[in-house]
């Protein structure tokens, strides 16, 4: 039995049931668990201060709205290929996490500029490309919206999410060149390859683990809700 | 092939067609600006490639829902899907059509706008070459665009958010290979090539499947 | 042997509209399709031209739907100029003469009248050359001067080889014409397959 045997709805819903619980405490404890640690319990970096500890936060989440695009990409593609309607469902329902994740991320990383470089907002690559994912998903979920059968929006959104997906990662090396021209030299980069100290990159796992999972606790929730919408909308078309 | 080029071409030249309206569409822009930003010469020299490029691009957009929607709304685009020419083929011929009549007249116009808009001496070539390059990737993404959208009434608003972030890097390449601080316009223009030539090859087959899904 | 049809479904969306049909059309047969309005007629001539599905069945084929096909800017002679060119054929001065549309032929065809229209729409079919024509509702709201003129036209398309699949209200007296009732193959409510809807939620 494969994998893709869940793409049948009924089945899905069934082991989304099962497995559902399990997740939503292991995601929750995980978080917990990880940001308390964090925050309270690993020192001030010297340089840095208190503020830091955002990256708790601020990492995990924008991991997560990459992933969470990367995610719909895949979901996409096993749409358009296969037709499984689970997939469509699951890519829809993955969006407005992706939304909130690029949106704790690029508040976060906010939080975390205005003490360290005194400003909440620059235009230095990776912000900018989060801003620019943030638009994609935009019209992504636009999209859907906006077309009334649902198969066709499916398709629509598939082969939209297939060519944004080229055209973010094409603004990603793009941003580069702009920003050179018009940052000459200081560069507000809020890199993840600093050095991490040790006593950070164990809370700092433990918070990305508990994201990833509360993530996929959540579109699973979402897709589950998406199917019964979508099964009230064909019991409606057959009896009229 | 042809035939589809031409005929586009044609309808676009005639009364209602747009072609005249695009290139004023243009104008506007660019003359709008300096009644935002102030004439100061200095600045509105520094901000003209980006305000060019951008007039530019708004400029594709206006003319873009007319790609389908009118054969849509004619039966001309049903006629065309069960012709012997295959969808990728139709998307091309349209977006082919659509810079010959939109994405060319633009790269020519934008000379004469650049002098209003003071720009540097040594840009006026950049200019030319970055809008030629360019364009084209900018007729091909909003045919897809308008391919998505076709099948949805006053849609030219959602195609706008649909395509603007697509155009994003063919912009901050196009606008910055023509910025006086940039050692390295070729290499920024060789991209700006790449690019459209991916968009050329690549978004036609993009273009079919969005098409054949709107047409089911 | 122009087109065999052997247990089709016919689905819009997810939803099942015809099942099992089965025909086989021979040259110079008419095939007309009856069937109240919504049974699935304009399905099945959509899915038969290549609308709603991946591959083309078979790329003789004409199809003509509700809509004429006509772009309004463009005169009768650039239209059909137009189609020439995609089809790569050179009959267009015996189709003009064909459909009596001579008299306007360097006309606008926004200008002209519905019925005007629908004989520019048909002009293409003949240009195309197909063997095979799908026709959704060609007379609807024409009069009978026109509807005498199509039906003409048909035969003659038949008469010469070709064949002809129409969905028609109106008794367009074709000779050698089948019948076929798109409501006889109305899907049984629980053969219907919806992913959705099986299983308990």
């Amino acid at each position: 039995m494969s994998l893709w045997e869940y793409a049948n709805p009924a089945k899905f819903m069934a082991l989304s049931a099962r497995i559902l619980p399990a997740l939503a405490i292991t995601s929750s404890c995980l978080l917990l668990i990880g940001l308390l640690w964090g925050f309270f319990f690993t020192p001030a970096d010297y340089k840095q201060g208190s503020t830091v500890k955002i990256i708790f936060l601020h990492v995990p989440t924008a991991l997560m709205a990459i992933n969470a695009w990367l995610m719909m990409l895949a979901a996409s593609l096993i749409w358009l290929i296969r037709r499984h309607h689970v997939s469509a469902l699951a890519a829809k329902a993955a969006a407005p996490i992706g939304i909130t994740m690029t949106l704790i991320a690029i508040a976060t990383g906010a939080i975390w500029g205005k003490p360290m470089w005194g400003t909440y907002w620059a235009w230095d690559p990776r912000l900018t490309s989060f801003m620019i994912l943030l638009v994609f998903y935009f019209g992504y979920l636009a999209l859907w919206e906006a077309i009334e059968d649902k198969d066709t929006a499916a398709d629509l959104t598939s082969i939209l999410c297939i060519v944004g997906s080229v055209f973010a990662l094409l603004s990603r090396y793009a941003v580069n060149f702009w920003s050179q021209g018009l940052h000459q030299g200081a560069s507000l980069s809020l890199d993840k390859e600093q050095h991490v100290d040790n006593a950070f990159y164990f809370p700092l796992l433990v918070c990305i683990a508990g994201m990833v999972l509360l993530f996929v606790t959540l579109v699973l929730i979402r897709t589950r809700t998406e199917i019964r919408l979508r099964r009230l909308l064909t019991l409606r078309l057959r009896n009229s | 092939m042809w035939s589809l080029i031409l005929r586009d071409i044609r309808l676009a030249l005639r009364s209602g067609g747009g072609f005249v309206l695009t290139l004023a569409f243009f104008l506007i822009v660019i003359m709008i600006v300096p009644f935002g930003v102030g004439a100061d010469l200095g600045l509105l020299s520094r901000i003209a490639p980006g305000i060019l490029w951008i007039g530019a691009l708004l400029s594709c957009l206006l003319s873009l829902d007319r790609i389908f929607q009118l054969d849509w709304e004619d039966g001309t685009l049903e006629a065309l899907a069960t012709s012997p020419i295959p969808l990728s083929g139709i998307a091309t011929a349209k977006a082919t059509a659509h810079w010959l009549t939109t994405g060319l007249p633009i790269t020519l116009a934008s000379l004469p706008l650049g002098y209003l808009l003071n720009l540097n001496h040594n840009s006026y070539f950049l200019l030319l070459t970055s809008l030629a390059i360019g364009t084209p990737a900018l007729s091909f993404i909003g045919t897809f665009g308008a391919a998505l959208t076709v099948g949805v009434k006053r849609g030219g608003l959602l195609l706008s958010l649909l395509i603007l972030p697509l155009y994003i890097p063919t912009l901050m390449l196009g606008a910055q290979s023509m910025s006086v601080g940039t050692n390295n316009p070729i290499e920024l223009l060789a991209l700006i090539a790449a690019i459209s030539f991916m968009c050329i090859a690549l978004l036609p087959f993009a273009c079919a499947i969005a098409l054949r899904a709107n047409l089911k | 042997m122009l087109l065999k049809i052997k247990n089709l479904d016919c689905r819009r969306g997810n939803k099942l509209i015809i099942a099992n049909v089965s025909f086989n059309l021979k040259s110079g047969e008419c095939l007309i399709l009856k069937g109240p309005n919504g049974s699935g007629k304009t399905t099945l001539l959509r899915y038969i031209a290549g609308l709603s599905t991946n591959n083309l069945l078979n790329d003789n084929i004409a199809y003509s739907g509700h809509l004429d096909g006509v772009k309004s800017t463009l005169t009768v002679q650039e239209n059909l100029k137009f189609w020439s060119g995609i089809y790569n054929t050179n009959n267009m001065t015996n189709v003009i003469k064909t459909l009596k549309l001579n008299d306007f032929q360097n006309r606008i065809a926004g200008e002209l009248s519905a019925g005007q229209k629908r004989r520019l729409g048909l002009a293409r079919m003949l240009i195309t050359n197909a063997k095979i024509w799908l026709m959704d509702e060609p007379t609807v709201s024409l009069d009978k001067t026109t509807t005498t003129l199509i039906s003409e036209i048909i035969t003659q398309h038949c008469k010469e080889g070709g064949a002809a699949i129409i969905s028609t209200h109106v008794n367009l007296n074709l000779p050698s014409s089948k019948v076929l009732d798109i409501s006889e193959f109305k899907p049984e409510i629980d053969k219907e397959f919806d992913p959705f809807l099986e299983g308990i939620f």
